[in-house]
């Protein structure tokens, strides 16, 4: 895993090196290169974590971007009109995550959604207390979140 | 090309910002305006340090935008966290639009600990809540 890692890193540190431009287009451009190759000269299974866990990575990114984009236009909206359509409240939520890491980051990303904020964490580190701007239903605001955000989260942390 | 891009980013960041404002202005309780002020400032400063590492070609001005925002993200979630615990410490009163508070009666008011474990009379349902909002 960190093996696969740092040989991807290495490989597009060759490539900045051999094309000359030192910008982060390139690097990254290196970066894909390098991982195509060890994709290809992959041979045992048990490096095969490696090549499922970036794509999970990058895609974890661009559904996080997509949930934020989409939260942020129904705030910005409820804002400028003169109605509310808020139902805020504070909803218990049992969490999956269990190392001090995937809390942390677990609770940064659902802070950062629009209209969900973080209000403490029990003492045992079981349930997030979470204050939610639009809950049509806590039962499915928890569904929502445990098959959306946490279960691609966990998916490429794990 | 470029400029495009540039020119769409930062209008969007501009406007969250401005939205954030807005925001702070017309919310109707504290909880409301940490949320809508926290995310949104978060992502408008964060599109225009990403518009200003696009728009110059150096790597330095580059990685130092990128580690802004690497730092914005990390610790803002977290002063948005410390606040919103602190304002529930000190009983700032929620919206009376609110519709369920399960954290109401989980915490030791001594200690500041949070208990986990659920008693049924804890949690304060919606017709608890209409009724304590009618009393007052």
């Amino acid at each position: 895993m960190i093996k696969q890692f740092l040989m991807n890193l290495l490989l597009s540190f060759i490539w900045v090196a051999l094309t000359g431009s030192m910008y982060y287009t390139n690097f990254l451009f290196g970066f894909m290169i390098g991982f195509g190759i060890l994709w290809i000269m992959n041979r045992n299974e048990s490096d095969r974590r490696y090549f499922n866990k970036v794509p999970r990575i990058i895609s974890f990114i661009f559904y996080f971007l997509y949930e934020m984009i989409k939260a942020n236009v129904q705030v910005a909206y409820d804002v400028m009109t003169p109605k509310y359509f808020m139902r805020p409240g504070i909803v218990r939520y049992p969490m999956n995550a269990q190392t001090d890491m995937e809390i942390n980051l677990l609770s940064m990303v659902i802070s950062l959604t629009p209209g969900t904020l973080i209000l403490d964490i029990s003492e045992d580190r079981k349930t997030i207390y979470i204050h939610v701007m639009y809950l049509q239903d806590p039962e499915k605001f928890i569904k929502d979140t445990k098959t959306g955000l946490e279960r691609r989260l966990l998916e490429a942390l794990r | 090309m470029i400029d495009i891009l540039i020119a769409v980013l930062s209008t969007i960041g501009a406007l969250a910002i401005f939205f954030a404002s807005v925001g702070i202005l017309r919310m109707p309780d504290f909880y409301l305006r940490l949320s809508v002020t926290v995310k949104a400032a978060t992502m408008g400063v964060g599109l225009l340090l990403l518009c200003a590492a696009i728009l110059f070609p150096d790597i330095s001005v580059t990685t130092k935008a990128f580690a802004i925002i690497f730092f914005l993200i990390i610790t803002s979630p977290i002063s948005a966290h410390m606040i919103g615990r602190a304002a529930y410490f000190t009983d700032t009163p929620l919206w009376k639009g609110t519709i369920v508070d399960e954290l109401a009666g989980k915490y030791d008011k001594e200690t500041h600990e949070l208990k986990d474990e659920v008693h049924p009379d804890d949690t304060v349902t919606e017709q608890q809540l209409s009724n304590k909002n009618d009393a007052e």
